[in-house]
């Protein structure tokens, strides 16, 4: 009977380890995800700053149209915009281009841009030189700007991808940021 | 601790205690099924009056009842309820009723945590419906609770339903483990693995997946509670994060809880139609098999919940596929079933009418799942009124067919009396006409294009609605009719005999009816073993 005891004790305990180890590998899926959207670029989400290796060969023969969009999340009330809708760009040629921003509101707010590339599978090709979405912007009230961004287009973008949309949506960080102070991860 | 009791083993010890207190401090598996048993029960009736709420608001299109925002917390706390309150405690229930006497065990292994598992249900329950009774309401955000609807927007209630979850989750968990080291310890000597009767079989596998999906559950409700509470921003895309996350994490616990609430019931229909065919379960092995392939698949199908997300075409491509190969081992069951009742001689007593409804009517829910499951179709139907009648039919005639099914089976063995068949039949039709008036029509406005979650709908809608709410509140009286029933039954009524059906095989037949408070105190000489 005690060795029953044991083994049972045993199990019990292993078992508990087991439900420890799912506990944390629910935690872990959230790493997990972002490699894995920024591997495949699932999700349209973009890299960091791209740093550039070899200079990329320009694209002569090829012309691709890039549209911008900015939306604003919900409860967010900046005025946000891209100063040109749609730009004709060859791949391997660096391009850049404003965003507009203003902060209507009586305080001031901080704000976030969360980029996003459609089709999904030409988020790898968007390379970002720079871009307002990689900070965080502080705007005071009435406060108005500028945000430039620069990008190259990857020659190696599939040929069947005539157009990129770069859609930015904004959000209001005021809260997050002045409760955590985190660093918060920019993409 | 057992050399403490065995030396006060004198006679006055084996009966149980009189009062209230026999109930709270009881560790003896059959005293614990029982309260497992009669909780679900309320918590179906209190989730069956908030869809009946749900029902009478949509029997004509326009707002008539409840305000919007209520019909909101209706529909959440009705998934909720139902599937952690109802179905997910009926099994448990049945667990600790039948797995010691299937196995020939005392009780199960840990009895003093079984105990624990029971009672933080009440309290979790208690406190998920206390959140309607609280400023700004109940949670509204639908059963799966998805991320920002569920962080950002959510009601200050949001901090109490996290907490119940995380109680579900505990007691689930203790649950589960005791299961587990009580099947693979505690088995009568010479009982191998594969001598055991299926609902053990497919408790087991159950026990498994609950083990490493409900901590995947617990993680996901933290992590709410961190970006509401604490500043983090795990689905805040604002702060880093990603709402499609939640999703993912929230599937990866769902589409195995899914099988979480199908597995046993396979196990309890295994077991009556071999009883009312008079032959033996057809393939023992092969549902074995397919049992622990389904828990396999469970774990690597998540996405099919969420194909319009915007996925990768390979995704989509990749979850369809595995999606489907499902229907094959769930095709192996409903065949063995089906050639089980072939050729046998066949009587249809109530439990038997319960299993034959749900192996049809469970494969026309599993069907409408491989429809489902079509990439393009899905972009049509998904969030419709199809999805709401497809889950519907694998879990009210599926599930809950196959619990009281199980109910009407075991009854005699529990309670020493027989119920009263005809009253027991009048309950089976009741409840079949009602379970498909209600949900057959909701196939049509689903492929109409009428979505779900809203408490009003358009004008083309009108007559299925009408009938899928008559078909609501028949089922829902007729289970007032199955309450009568089983305390007509427990009151008393003709004694059962031992055996209680002709021909039953398993080892809890062996033993008298009602069943002794302590059975097996000994372990039993098995049976012949029948060479297969």
């Amino acid at each position: 009977m005690a060795a029953d005891q044991n083994i049972q004790s045993k199990m019990t305990l292993k078992l508990l380890g087991v439900v420890v180890g799912m506990f944390v590998f629910g935690f872990a899926l959230v790493p997990l995800y972002d490699i894995y959207c920024q591997v495949t670029g699932a999700n349209g989400k973009t890299s960091g700053p791209y740093i550039a290796g070899a200079p990329l060969e320009v694209d002569k023969d090829r012309w691709v149209t890039v549209q911008f969009l900015a939306n604003n999340n919900a409860n967010m009330p900046w005025e946000f915009r891209p100063t040109v809708r749609t730009m004709k760009v060859q791949p391997g040629q660096a391009y850049s281009t404003v965003f507009f921003a203003s902060n209507p509101s009586r305080q001031t707010m901080m704000a976030q841009a969360i980029p996003s590339v459609a089709p999904f599978h030409a988020a790898e090709y968007f390379h970002k030189t720079e871009c307002f979405c990689f900070e965080q912007q502080e705007l005071a009230r009435g406060e108005r700007i500028e945000m430039p961004l620069k990008f190259i287009i990857d020659p190696h973008l599939p040929a069947s991808v005539e157009t990129l949309t770069l859609s930015y949506t904004l959000f209001d960080i005021t809260q997050v940021a002045a409760s955590a102070a985190t660093e918060i991860p920019v993409s | 601790m057992s050399a403490v009791i065995e030396n006060h083993h004198d006679d006055h010890h084996h009966g149980p205690d009189k009062g209230l207190m026999r109930w709270v401090l009881t560790t003896n598996h059959k005293d614990i099924g029982t309260l497992y048993l009669w909780f679900s029960f309320a918590m179906f009736l209190v989730g069956g009056c908030m869809a009946l709420v749900i029902r009478a608001e949509l029997f004509q299109p326009g707002l008539q009842l409840v305000v919007p925002e209520f019909f909101n917390q209706m529909t959440t706390m009705h998934g909720l309820i139902m599937v952690f309150g109802a179905v997910m405690p009926a099994f448990v229930g049945l667990a600790n009723w039948l797995v010691p006497m299937m196995i020939g065990a005392p009780d199960m292994a840990l009895p003093r945590m079984n105990n624990y598992s029971f009672w933080i249900l009440p309290f979790a329950f208690g406190m998920l419906l206390s959140t309607l009774f609280m400023e700004g309401g109940a949670p509204n955000f639908g059963w799966t609770f998805y991320a920002p609807l569920s962080t950002e927007y959510a009601p200050p209630s949001v901090t109490f339903f996290i907490f119940a979850v995380h109680l579900m989750g505990i007691s689930s968990i203790m649950g589960s483990i005791n299961v587990v080291v009580t099947i693979l310890n505690l088995r009568a000597p010479g009982m191998r693995l594969m001598d055991m009767p299926l609902f053990v079989w497919t408790w087991l596998i159950t026990a498994y997946l609950l083990i490493a999906v409900m901590p995947v559950l617990a993680g996901v409700v933290t992590m709410m509670l961190m970006d509401i509470h604490f500043g983090t921003a795990f689905f805040n895309a604002g702060g880093g994060g990603d709402p499609v996350l939640f999703q993912h994490v929230f599937w990866f616990f769902g589409h195995p809880e899914v099988y979480i609430m199908i597995l046993p019931a396979f196990g309890v229909v295994s077991a009556i139609i071999p009883t009312f065919a008079r032959k033996k379960l057809f393939g023992y092995d092969s549902m074995v098999y397919a049992t622990a392939s389904i828990a396999f698949l469970s774990f690597i199908v998540w996405a099919h919940h969420m194909f319009t997300v915007g996925m990768p075409i390979a995704g989509e491509l990749y979850f369809m596929y595995a999606t489907m190969l499902i229907a094959v081992p769930t095709g192996v069951k409903v065949f063995n079933w089906v050639a089980t009742m072939w050729q046998g001689s066949m009587t249809f007593e109530t439990p038997m009418l319960f299993a034959i409804a749900f192996v049809i009517l469970f494969t026309i829910g599993g069907l409408s799942g491989l429809m489902l499951a079509i990439v393009p179709a899905d972009f049509q139907y998904h969030d419709t009124y199809f999805v709401v009648a497809h889950f519907h039919y694998v879990l009210v005639p599926g599930s809950i067919f196959s619990i009281m099914a199980a109910a009407y089976y075991w009854l005699p063995k529990w309670t020493g009396n027989m119920y009263d068949e005809t009253l027991g039949k009048t309950h089976f039709w009741l409840s079949f006409v009602g379970v498909n008036v209600t949900f057959f029509p909701q196939h049509f406005i689903g492929l109409a294009g009428m979505p779900r979650r809203y408490p009003d709908y358009a004008l083309q809608f009108a007559d299925w609605n009408m009938v899928s709410s008559v078909g609501a509140f028949i089922f829902g009286f007729s289970q007032l009719l199955f309450l009568f029933i089983v305390i007509k039954c427990v009151m008393g009524g003709k004694k059962a005999t031992d055996e209680v059906w002709d021909g039953a095989e398993g080892l809890e037949w062996t033993i008298a009816s009602p069943a002794p408070y302590h059975t097996f105190s000994t372990p039993p000489a098995l049976p012949e073993r029948a060479t297969a």
